[in-house]
């Protein structure tokens, strides 16, 4: 999927959202929305009215004015639509790019039959070659490939995936690049985590979120005020010998209920999750998205998160009287064969080339678990490199001494956040490397934005204690585990979540899955195991560990958007009362002229301006409610007394402003 | 300073000066903490709980509070119907009054109920004095309702989680034991020494300056008075309420009165503070009900002292300002600020002719029943707060991106549909009773001519004012309607009885509700509730909830009869 950014309003999306438009004027599908549902009825009292004009009725005022409202109010409806329709299809959009990577591709059985993606069935076992594209999402159960994901994450180098481990799960429309894999299938066809996106994105499957079920609520009672008020408005005008159109009477009910967050609502929901899609992350649910708005605890995984894949070499510390550059050929020497990215960092602050060393016969001794150390044996000189305790008992075997200072050394590194390897060469200690973790640049300034969010972050590593506090405080997060085992995060979760926090999380190996299940957000990554995918509730396609930070926006913003278009949207009312109300009544109390504070040029105009008024604020709020009001971290009283200032306040003086100003062009023509 | 504003403003400083205290006094008798009173009351709260054989100790769920409640009032309900319809054969009748019919005993009886005090009879001709005493009784029985439920609601409030919140008749006799009755009997021995009756004895003669005889009624009216503006129940034992010169005789008693219609609202919002241990919360709410209370009172007051515009038409100086219906010893200025005390507490006495107000002082007065919940009725204008608080709080929640939370209980879908309903109630039971008025005498203007003293916009403000007090459980009204007919006194009685138990209901649900939810501690991300910013939210939905639904209607009547004088 390519990350670049779809324009808002594409020539095909539009002529979709066109369509769709109108589709969905169905009674049927607008039912779902009691807002924009009653303005469908009054658009069809209308379109009566229109008739009944025809056929010779002549208290109603002229057809064209009312014919005029028909059409607003028709226009409003469409608008509404036209608002979800493009959300739809911009999300359809986006699962379409993805959709593209599973098309009909043959898969090779077991047993050499070949079939076509589409009949693999959940448990059938296929098999991938270099070359092969991947039919459809598995878990590997024999062999291990180099995998090119660009089709789904965009990143263009490849990845290793192999069966037992962690990272034993492939996704289809992937490419495999050498080696030969068996991969199981682990989905039935079209039940795929990407099948259930799209189907959310479409709308088949989606259901309303907790919150949108609570502010439908909302809004279908303040609807229900403003028919209170509209029909009782009858009998009142009625005592006051003051005649009252139909057109006047449905104009007045359509401006006062919340249109604009009516007709925008399931825009923004579905807007939330296609902007999911759009960071590359799955998501399960709605309910997921919001949920991630929520989150008050963060537990990340120090490795990849906080600091960047692997340790580095960054010190060379020489024994006294050791000489340094000597120090520094052993230290490279021991390295030689070392594939680890802690070696490879060696070398490279050892800045030499050992093979240029021409050394005969060398015997490379591997890490094992029950050595903990690795080196090189050549002639007969022993080089080793390894933890400080291993190394210790290597040297005190042979009689030789650890020194104090080494001790020190040792201390002053772990302290430090840092991790010791300590050189010997024939069992004499000659110095200690210092290896160091190094903070991802940046994620300072994330966890600050957090804080500041008030989410709590914790850092989960295998670290001892001392260097998993100096990270963490290095990093700046606010807690963390060390010396992690799986059962420690789910602990973890489990305390915060008796303390009513939420708690989100991100995980790959199977280890992870009970976790990510309690959480109340978790996120497995793409790369890993199949259970930890069915466990969490989201899956991040680009196996990017920071991604929790965007998807915590992402939940604030879908909320804060709905939050301000509703406010918006309610503030509205203030101006539109003052141009109906005088309309009204003006022409039976003349004196009610001192209540029409906007100088509008007549009742049909003052009417028509407001209904019209009322259509276009949908066109233009769209960008908006696709976008999301953007978030800022500045503490929630700041972000309402700035959200209040913009959309409440604005919410009160901008339709005055459109109203007059409409008014000043309708009046043109009336 | 105008002597008339300086009365106005030791009023308020002498209700702020009492309620800080009473407040403090209030919230310890809900934490069962001691207080110097204890000696005296707890003896007599005994003897109640062995008479009744009542648990006082027994914990009760919102549930159980409700239908203790309703209880109460069914019973006391039933015993008021019987004596106001046999009253006239019943002892202490000195005066020979007779019985009432069964529509004005209902309206009666359901006015009293509901602490509205709805007065569709004159109390001097319509009732004896055991009438008078059962609903003295009331005026207790139902405020004291008032005030216990909202303790309910603030032990909800203040529990983490919690299913149970204490006993219902232990808050009960507590609030009428040991706030209501000490607090009246003090007011009682106030009133009493400064010229008011206080006897059961009959009518008394005497001879005017004029040399007419007339006979003056009696009864005991000073401890009536007491407990009807302290318990914002605002039954007069007069007909004219406290405009009758013994119901209200002097400046002083006036100031008495006056500031016991404030004294236990504004003291019930401390209390709160007192019992949650948020100082800050009460005074954010009590800022965002005085703003309401002074946007309410100073036009008016602006109003009533600048005369009515008709009078200055014909050429008469009005240097006293707009002097009909008001009583000379209280003027126009004091007048307006009882007309505001009144009418945005609920309490519905009156020391002036309301109907008599220039239009936008009668459209305050109604703008204060219409939102009921600046200060509001002794407990229950708590509760009304207590809705618009949840609304606020669920949209400004969503403004900032977190589920909204209410002192650390996640506000969902079930408390939203209550919140919603209950504020649609008021405007819903306004509007459509007075369509009905308004529908009936626009189709028929001639039979219907006996409800309206002056047809017109005013004469639809009566009809909205009767209404709005009714759904409001005000009491007062626009009295040149024509009210003692079944039409308005059946009509007003379902309306109150529906204004008063749906909302306490329906914000003692949600409190239940929400106190059994698990506890959210507070974290940066969570919204705070006792800041300016969320104060003016709260205003916010309140002008635009409860004030913008009746502008229609106030366009037809006060604001139209305004524009027409002008």
């Amino acid at each position: 999927m390519t990350k670049s950014h779809t324009s808002l309003f594409q020539k095909e999306l539009m002529q979709e959202a066109f369509k769709q438009s109108f589709v969905k004027l169905n009674p049927k599908i607008m039912f779902r929305n009691p807002v924009m549902f009653t303005v469908e009825i009054g658009t069809a009292v209308m379109f009566a009215v229109c008739l009944w004009i025809l056929s010779g009725e002549a208290s109603q005022g002229s057809f064209t004015y009312n014919f005029i409202v028909f059409l607003v109010l028709l226009l409003t409806l469409l608008f509404a639509n036209f608002a979800e329709a493009i959300a739809e299809a911009r999300g359809k959009a986006q699962a379409d790019s993805l959709r593209k990577t599973r098309e009909e591709t043959p898969a090779k059985l077991a047993n050499g039959q070949i079939i076509s993606s589409s009949q693999l069935k959940k448990g059938d076992v296929f098999i991938c070659e270099a070359g092969d594209i991947i039919a459809t999402d598995g878990e590997i159960i024999e062999g291990l490939a180099t995998i090119d994901e660009s089709a789904i994450t965009g990143e263009s180098a490849p990845v290793i995936r192999e069966s037992g481990g962690d990272k034993s799960s492939v996704t289809g429309g992937t490419k495999v690049l050498s080696d030969k894999i068996k991969v199981q299938v682990t989905t039935e066809p079209g039940e795929s985590f990407l099948d259930k996106m799209i189907a959310l994105v479409e709308g088949a499957s989606r259901q309303k979120t907790p919150n949108e079920i609570a502010l439908t609520i909302l809004l279908a009672g303040f609807t229900l005020v403003f028919i209170i008020v509209t029909i009782t408005l009858k009998p009142f005008a009625d005592y006051a010998n003051t005649p009252i159109t139909i057109a006047a009477f449905i104009s007045l009910f359509v401006c006062l209920i919340p249109t604009t967050i009516g007709g925008l609502l399931s825009a923004i929901g579905i807007a939330g999750m296609d902007r999911a899609l759009r960071a590359n992350v799955i998501t399960k649910s709605g309910k997921a998205v919001e949920t991630a708005g929520d989150i008050d605890v963060l537990l990340l995984d120090k490795t990849g998160t906080i600091t960047i894949g692997n340790r580095k070499a960054t010190h060379f510390y020489p024994s006294n009287g050791v000489d340094e550059k000597y120090f520094i050929t052993c230290a490279a020497l021991s390295s030689m064969s070392d594939e680890t990215p802690e070696g490879k960092s060696i070398i490279e602050l050892a800045g030499v080339n050992p093979s240029s060393y021409n050394i005969e016969n060398p015997r490379f001794i591997k890490f094992t678990a029950e050595t903990r150390c690795s080196g090189i044996d050549y002639e007969n000189t022993r080089i080793r490199k390894g933890a400080a305790d291993a190394i210790k008992r290597l040297a005190e075997k042979e009689g030789n001494t650890y020194s104090a200072e080494t001790i020190e050394r040792v201390t002053a590194i772990s302290s430090n956040g840092g991790t010791p390897l300590v050189i010997s060469v024939n069992e004499k200690i000659i110095g200690v490397i210092e290896l160091q973790d190094i903070i991802k640049p940046g994620i300072q300034e994330r966890f600050e934005r957090l804080r500041k969010m008030g989410i709590k972050t914790v850092m989960v590593t295998g670290d001892n204690p001392l260097t998993a506090k100096f990270i963490a405080e290095k990093a700046g997060v606010d807690d963390f585990i060390a010396e992690a085992k799986p059962e420690d995060k789910m602990n973890y979760i489990k305390k915060e979540q008796s303390e009513g926090r939420l708690v989100a999380m991100m995980g790959d190996g199977t280890n992870d899955a009970p976790a990510l299940a309690q959480a109340d957000v978790g996120v497995a990554m793409n790369s890993g195991t199949q259970a930890a995918k069915e466990a969490g509730n989201m899956v991040d396609l680009d196996n990017d560990p920071t991604k929790l930070i965007e998807i915590v926006e992402i939940g604030k913003q879908l909320l804060m958007t709905r939050g301000t278009l509703t406010t918006f949207s309610i503030a509205n009312d203030v101006a539109k009362y003052f141009a109906i109300i005088p309309a009204l009544f003006i022409v039976a109390i003349p004196s009610l002229q001192g209540l029409n504070i906007m100088k509008l040029h007549s009742p049909e105009s003052a009417i028509l301006s407001a209904v019209i008024f009322n259509a276009i604020i949908i066109p233009f709020l769209i960008p908006l409610a696709l976008k999301g009001v953007a978030y800022k971290p500045i503490g929630a009283s700041a972000l309402l007394r700035r959200n209040l200032l913009i959309y409440g306040l604005g919410g009160v003086l901008i339709p005055f402003v459109g109203i007059k100003a409409i008014d000043l062009i309708v009046s043109l023509f009336i | 300073m105008n002597t008339e504003i300086s009365g106005i403003l030791l009023m308020y400083a002498l209700v702020i000066a009492f309620a800080i205290p009473l407040g403090r006094y209030i919230g310890k008798i809900f934490n069962y903490e001691h207080t110097w009173l204890d000696s005296i009351f707890d003896p007599l709260d005994k003897l109640f709980f062995k008479l009744s054989g009542i648990d006082p100790n027994e914990e009760m769920n919102w549930k159980q509070h409700l239908i203790a409640l309703l209880t109460i009032n069914l019973v006391w309900f039933i015993v008021a119907m019987l004596v106001l319809t046999n009253m006239s054969w019943l002892p202490l009748n000195p005066d020979g009054n007779p019985s009432m019919s069964g529509d004005l005993a209902f309206n009666t009886a359901v006015s009293f109920v509901t602490n509205t005090n709805l007065q569709h009879y004159s109390g001097e001709s319509g009732l004896s004095y055991l009438g008078q005493l059962i609903l003295m009784l009331w005026q207790f029985i139902s405020a004291g309702t008032g005030i216990a439920i909202c303790a309910v609601v603030f032990v909800a409030m203040k529990e983490r989680t919690a299913n149970t919140l204490g006993n219902f008749y232990s808050f009960f006799v507590r609030s009428c034991t040991r706030i209501l009755l000490p607090i009246a009997f003090v007011v009682a021995i106030l009133l009493a020494f400064n010229g008011m009756p206080m006897t059961f004895e009959g009518k008394d003669t005497m001879v005017t300056l004029q040399g007419d005889t007339v006979e003056v009624s009696r009864g005991p009216v000073a401890g009536f008075v007491a407990i009807k503006q302290l318990g914002t129940n605002g039954g007069g034992f007069y007909g004219p309420n406290s405009a009758h010169p013994l119901e209200n005789p002097s400046y002083f008693t006036n100031i008495i009165e006056n500031c016991s219609i404030f004294l236990i609202p504004i003291a019930m919002i401390f209390a709160m503070g007192y019992v949650l241990k948020r100082k800050k919360l009460a005074f954010t709410i009590y800022g965002v009900m005085t703003l309401g209370f002074l946007l309410l009172l100073v036009p008016s007051i602006v109003s009533e002292m600048n005369g009515n515009p008709a009078i200055t038409d014909l050429a008469i100086a009005q240097p006293m300002g707009s002097m009909e219906g008001k009583e000379v010893r209280f003027g126009p200025a004091a007048s307006a600020n009882w007309a505001v005390y009144t009418t945005v507490t609920s309490n519905g006495s009156v020391n002036a002719m309301h109907d008599s107000m220039t239009p936008l002082t009668g459209m305050f007065a109604m703008l204060g029943m219409m939102i009921n919940s600046f200060y509001g009725g002794v407990g229950v204008g708590f509760l009304n707060f207590y809705i618009f608080i949840i609304l606020a709080v669920f949209i400004s929640g969503l403004m900032v991106g977190r589920t909204p939370e209410f002192l650390g209980k996640k506000i969902e879908a079930k408390e939203m549909k209550i919140a919603m309903i209950i504020a649609l109630l008021h405007p819903l039971l306004i509007l459509t009773s007075t369509a009905i008025s308004s529908y009936l005498y626009a189709s028929n203007p001639t039979e219907y001519a006996g409800w309206l003293a002056n047809p017109g916009y005013h004469g639809f403000s009566e009809m909205l004012y009767e209404f709005t007090s009714s759904s409001a459980n005000n009491g007062s009204g626009f009295e040149g309607l024509g009210d003692n007919t079944p039409f308005w006194n059946i009509a007003c009685g379902l309306v109150m009885l529906m204004a008063r138990y749906l909302p306490i209901i329906g914000p003692v649900a949600i409190a239940g509700i929400l106190a059994s939810k698990k506890y959210i501690p507070e974290s940066n991300g969570t919204l705070k509730t006792d800041t300016p910013t969320f104060g003016l939210m709260v205003f916010a939905v309140i002008a635009l909830v409860a004030a913008l639904a009746f502008f229609p209607a106030l366009t037809l009547g006060p604001i139209a009869e305004y524009f027409s004088m002008i």
